[in-house]
């Protein structure tokens, strides 16, 4: 790996650590803590749909079991925070346990749908469940996490370094499972099925194990997002937020590392910048991601690769008409 | 045994406004393999066109659903031409998200345009007739005799009419269909202007006893889903029996359940089902993909 | 090797394939044929656990494998490849192999996140593997070059030495010189002799006569499902059934 490679990452996040000390916007850097948030879900919805190849539409409903874990966990129980936060983890394995196996034994198209629906049952029961979620009212006055040792978490700057911090370690794990044998199987699992068990790869247990991983990620960011924001409300469980994350990933690249970061941190953005397309912004973000889907399936991660590709191919072109070849002919 | 009627009517209703909408759905799917998200959006445009129509510009009930229908097919036919045709070769997740992008940049339209706001529109005939101790609404007693109406309609063009059986034959073998001549193409335009066609008039049926706003497809795309899923992905027959199967599930459940969840049932019913067997209730052809 | 018994499966009332007992055997090279549509790949598919039988039993080396999934034969020692091969095409040939030696490792999610010395150990195993594979199919020089830039011949060489990391006993070709020109298909048939020679049974089925009667220790021919001969090379080319299968059919002549 060349240097420039070794030290991209580091760079990154060297940016993100000295970026509060620049801007001195309370609004952006509460901005920034959500779109970590955010870019921590899409990074475990990445692992499901990029690398394994399915679609899980309830996504955005492990997100919002997890909001709700700990939003009901610490206010109506007085748990304290990090407990619940834990508990939010363990709420979602469970849960996945119950749904993935079922779930994943559906092919493609069917396990979509699947999904769609389960994502909605998780809505209509959050909505409905009056004793437990406090339906369509919502949950409020969740208490920020609470200190560790002298920092405490109460400022949006110190909110920005505690998503920070999730999101690097999120990223991190993920850097480390994807460029493992256990991310190799998923991904040969994506490229084809029939393939990947004609190599000894057991289907289910590798779609269960890449289904638990990423919604234990929208689970913890869910988590996160009841401590940042404070109250939750069944809106969150909706398609919307599950779309949110889709676009992201499609904008970035799918399936690769840093396409889901990328996009999770450059829509919101954008978004940001053009206040009146708030609550209509998938009016611009549907033909959007339509035409991205079209033209630019690969992302801006995808893009960016493509332009490497080509000019390795032209440098090894041009290195080869300047050797002498022995034997074997090129395609 | 009154009540027990009374709730066959309700489950026979809901039935044909299902059995309809899911039709439209499983027309798309046996042609292209797609499962079109957006499908609850053309009803929700439907209902919105007949509702304009009828309100604004001073059409009547019928006119209104045929000019709706009209409208919607169009705009079908745009969503093939413009989103999943040239999506046609790409991986399977990408038609999947531009079916869903698609949906919410319908609902999003119609909210920015329209407002988030329950909207009501009256039917031809309001009032209620009174069968033997049953109350029968008109619009119910329309519904049913519209919708069941239009589906015999369906089955009889595609099994009787030379276009209908081009839809049956790039459906089943797509390539079989173009050697033999058809354009797969324009069949593919033509299933969906029907099935834009059919979910407008099961808005327009519906809307009367619902209401009309821009999130109204969600739910029942959803139904639709389940029930295709449960009768065969691609079965004319399967949309049809499954429609009536989960409406009078719905029916007889929130009567005698619970009527707050009676949403569920429908999911519930998919669940157990799928447990069992993973391929759905009547499995139509394999496809190889 | 591979004792068939009665093999037979129905799709929608119809027999693809009609109980078929042949044996593979080990060490040998195999070959199944037929006219088009005979059942040829439904057999593979049945044999490799990809089908599930209707009726009949498989023995693979004496231990009962019938009705066995196809990751499971893969860990009971038997290989195959496709007709097409989906690889990754944005990963290097190399990554590209590495998975094919995962099913003899035992490295879990913990291993990976906590990095142990067996999550270390195996990745360098299946690196190791895979340019061992490569290496043998003589593609060592493209391990480097994306899975993209690669041609269609030196394509189904790394499929056949995907299918090698595996560390297989027997090596079912599905139609491995499909498309390949004359010479490509020669240089595939040293190919497969050579992995004879390494002890590995293959079966595969081909179209391409030539190629068949030159290689084959073992034919299996198959027509409508059923099996109509069994034999050496010259056996096959005798056989009056087998003559009359193929002109019944517009297929290439028996050379």
């Amino acid at each position: 790996m060349t240097y420039a490679r070794r030290l991209a990452w580091p760079a990154v996040l060297a940016l993100g650590i000295v970026l509060p000390l620049a801007l001195h916007n309370d609004y952006l850097l509460t901005v920034m803590s959500t779109a970590f948030i955010f870019a921590l879900a899409t990074i475990g919805m990445n692992l499901l749909t990029g690398y394994t190849g399915q679609f899980n539409l309830a996504h955005g409903g492990f997100f919002a079991v997890g909001a709700y874990t700990v939003g009901v966990l610490t206010v109506d129980h007085l748990w304290p925070f990090w407990l619940a936060f834990g508990a939010a983890g363990l709420v979602a394995i469970v849960l996945g346990l119950a749904i993935g196996p079922l779930s994943l034994r559906l092919r493609g198209n069917y396990f979509a749908i699947f999904t769609l629906c389960v994502g909605y049952i998780m809505f209509l029961v959050i909505e409905k469940w009056d004793s437990v979620t406090h339906g369509v009212v919502g949950i409020i006055g969740i208490p920020s996490p609470p200190a560790i040792g002298p920092v405490s978490f109460d400022s949006p700057r110190a909110l920005y370094y505690l998503t920070l911090a999730f999101l690097a370690l999120g990223m991190w794990l993920m850097q480390r499972i994807v460029n493992s044998l256990v991310g190799y199987t998923f991904i040969a699992v994506r490229n084809s099925e029939p393939l990947a068990q004609a190599l000894g790869i057991n289907l289910m247990v590798t779609k269960v194990s890449a289904f638990l991983i990423s919604v234990c990620y929208a689970s913890f960011a869910g988590g996160l997002y009841a401590g940042a924001v404070r109250f939750l409300g069944p809106d969150l469980a909706a398609i919307d937020h599950t779309f949110d994350m889709t676009m992201y990933m499609v904008v970035g690249g799918v399936g690769t590392l840093a396409g889901p970061l990328i996009g999770a941190l450059a829509v919101p953005w954008v978004t940001e910048n053009l206040q009146f397309l708030q609550n209509y912004r998938f009016v611009v973000f549907g033909p959007l991601l339509i035409a991205l889907l079209i033209f630019v399936p690969n992302g801006l991660v995808g893009l960016w690769q493509a332009i490497w590709a080509r000019r390795a191919a032209r440098a090894e072109r041009s290195a080869q008409a300047s050797r002498t070849v022995s034997g074997e002919p090129h395609a | 045994m009154e009540l027990f009627l009374q709730q066959v009517l309700n489950g026979l209703t809901l039935g044909g406004i299902y059995g309809l909408i899911a039709l439209g759905l499983t027309l798309v799917y046996g042609i292209m393999s797609v499962p079109n998200f957006a499908h609850g959006a053309f009803y929700m445009v439907g209902a919105f066109a007949a509702f304009l129509l009828t309100t604004r510009l001073g059409f009547g009930y019928w006119s209104a659903m045929v000019v709706a229908a009209l409208c919607t097919a169009l705009l079908a036919v745009l969503s093939e031409r413009l989103v999943f045709y040239p999506l046609r070769n790409a991986p399977e997740l990408s038609p999947m998200i531009a079916a869903i992008g698609l949906m919410l940049f319908l609902e999003a339209g119609a909210q920015a345009i329209w407002g988030a706001d329950f909207h009501h529109m009256s039917g031809p005939w309001s009032g209620v007739l009174n069968i033997g101790g049953i109350v029968a609404p008109i619009q119910r007693l329309l519904i049913i005799g519209g919708a069941f109406g239009l589906m015999l309609a369906l089955e009889l063009f595609l099994h009787h009419t030379a276009p209908g059986s081009t839809i049956l034959a790039v459906a089943q073998n797509r390539e079989g269909a173009a050697l033999m001549g058809i354009d797969p193409h324009r069949v593919e335009m033509l299933t969906y202007a029907i099935s834009g066609a059919l979910a407008a008039v099961a808005a327009a049926l519906y809307a009367p006893i619902n209401l009309v706003y821009p999130a109204m497809g969600q739910l029942v795309i959803l139904k639709a889903f389940v029930i295709i899923i449960l009768g065969g992905m691609g079965s004319v027959r399967g949309a049809i029996i499954g429609g009536l199967i989960i409406g009078l599930a719905e029916s007889f459940g929130a009567f005698y359940v619970s009527s707050d969840y009676e949403d569920l049932i429908a999911f519930a019913l998919l669940i157990v089902i799928l447990s069992l067997r993973p391929q759905g209730l009547f499995a139509t052809k394999l496809r190889t993909s | 090797m591979l004792d068939i018994d009665n093999l037979g499966i129905s799709f929608g009332g119809l027999a693809a394939v009609n109980a078929v007992t042949t044996q593979i055997e080990a060490g040998r090279v195999n070959a199944i044929i037929g006219p088009n549509g005979a059942g040829k790949t439904t057999f593979f598919n049945l044999i490799s656990g990809v089908l599930r039988p209707g009726t009949g039993r498989i023995l693979l080396r004496g231990e009962e494998v019938t009705g066995l999934r196809a990751d499971q034969m893969a860990r009971r020692g038997v290989a195959r490849t496709f007709q097409t091969t989906t690889l990754f095409e944005r990963a290097t040939v190399l990554d590209n192999l590495i998975v094919g030696h995962r099913l003899h490792t035992r490295t879990n999610l913990w291993d990976v996140l906590l990095r142990t010395r067996r999550c270390r150990a195996d990745e360098r195993a299946c690196r190791e593997k895979a340019r061992e594979v490569l290496d043998f199919v003589g593609l060592a020089h493209v391990e480097a070059r994306p899975a993209a830039g690669i041609t269609q011949e030196e394509r189904k060489r790394v499929a056949i030495a995907l299918a090698l990391a595996t560390e297989p006993a027997l090596l079912l070709l599905d139609e491995p010189a499909g498309g390949l020109n004359p010479e490509e298909t020669d240089a595939l048939g040293a190919l497969i002799r050579k992995l004879a020679k390494h002890d590995i049974t293959i079966c595969l089925v081909e179209h391409k006569m030539q190629m068949i009667m030159n290689l084959a220790d073992k034919i299996l021919v198959l027509d409508h499902g059923e099996k109509i001969a069994e034999g050496t090379p010259a056996e096959i080319r005798a056989n009056q059934a087998v003559i009359d299968a193929y002109l019944g059919s517009d297929h290439a002549e028996l050379h």
